[in-house]
């Protein structure tokens, strides 16, 4: 008897806890996330590689 | 006394070859380099500008017209960026973002650009607002 007490409690707890969630949809697009996981040392050792290619491919910038 | 004036001719012709070739040549690189006519006036009018992640994004309404051209153009960066990426063992957003930096850094006068907060801005002879950690 107490042990179903006892598994009563604890399924009705998890489920106060489940209804206590909240679940919402990311307002923000994923690629600013993206942006902020590029380090600025990455940035500078490429900055002269991609000054390079912008040159090389004008066309398209 | 034929042999020098054979000689002479010779190397003039040999050097007005080599004259035309470098002309060809010349001329060949810059029509290689050129933007589109279209996109170039699309970017003077405000209508096309430079994202922050290093693609071309269109501002405001864009015609089907521009907004297929920016489509087709960011298409051709992405396999450049790709490729390039591979070669300097970055990850493509890396370098694109990278290239973004460096293409908001150059865009001219009245031409369009994003700003970190996301707001499309007007290139002015002022240093554009960039994030902080392009170079």
């Amino acid at each position: 008897m107490r042990a179903c007490l006892g598994l009563a409690a604890v399924v009705w707890s998890a489920l106060a806890l489940g209804g206590c969630v909240s679940v919402s949809a990311p307002d923000k697009p994923i690629v600013i996330e993206l942006n902020i996981n590029i380090k600025q040392e990455v940035i500078y050792r490429l900055a002269a590689d991609a000054g390079n290619t912008i040159d090389e491919n004008a066309e398209i910038f | 006394m034929n042999m020098p004036v054979n000689r002479t001719k010779l190397r003039r012709v040999a050097l007005s070859a080599a004259a035309v070739a470098l002309a060809i040549g010349g001329v060949a690189g810059i029509a290689y380099a050129q933007r589109d006519p279209a996109y170039d006036a699309a970017r003077k009018a405000g209508q096309i500008g430079e994202k922050m992640d290093g693609y071309l994004g269109t501002v405001g309404s864009a015609s089907p017209d521009i907004a297929r051209m920016v489509k087709d153009l960011n298409i051709k960066r992405r396999a450049v960026y790709a490729e390039k990426a591979q070669a300097a063992s970055a990850t493509l957003e890396e370098y694109a973002f990278t290239s973004g930096c460096l293409a908001i850094a150059r865009t001219a006068p009245g031409e369009k650009y994003q700003a970190p907060d996301g707001s499309w801005q007007t290139r002015t002879g002022a240093p554009p607002i960039r994030d902080p950690r392009c170079p």
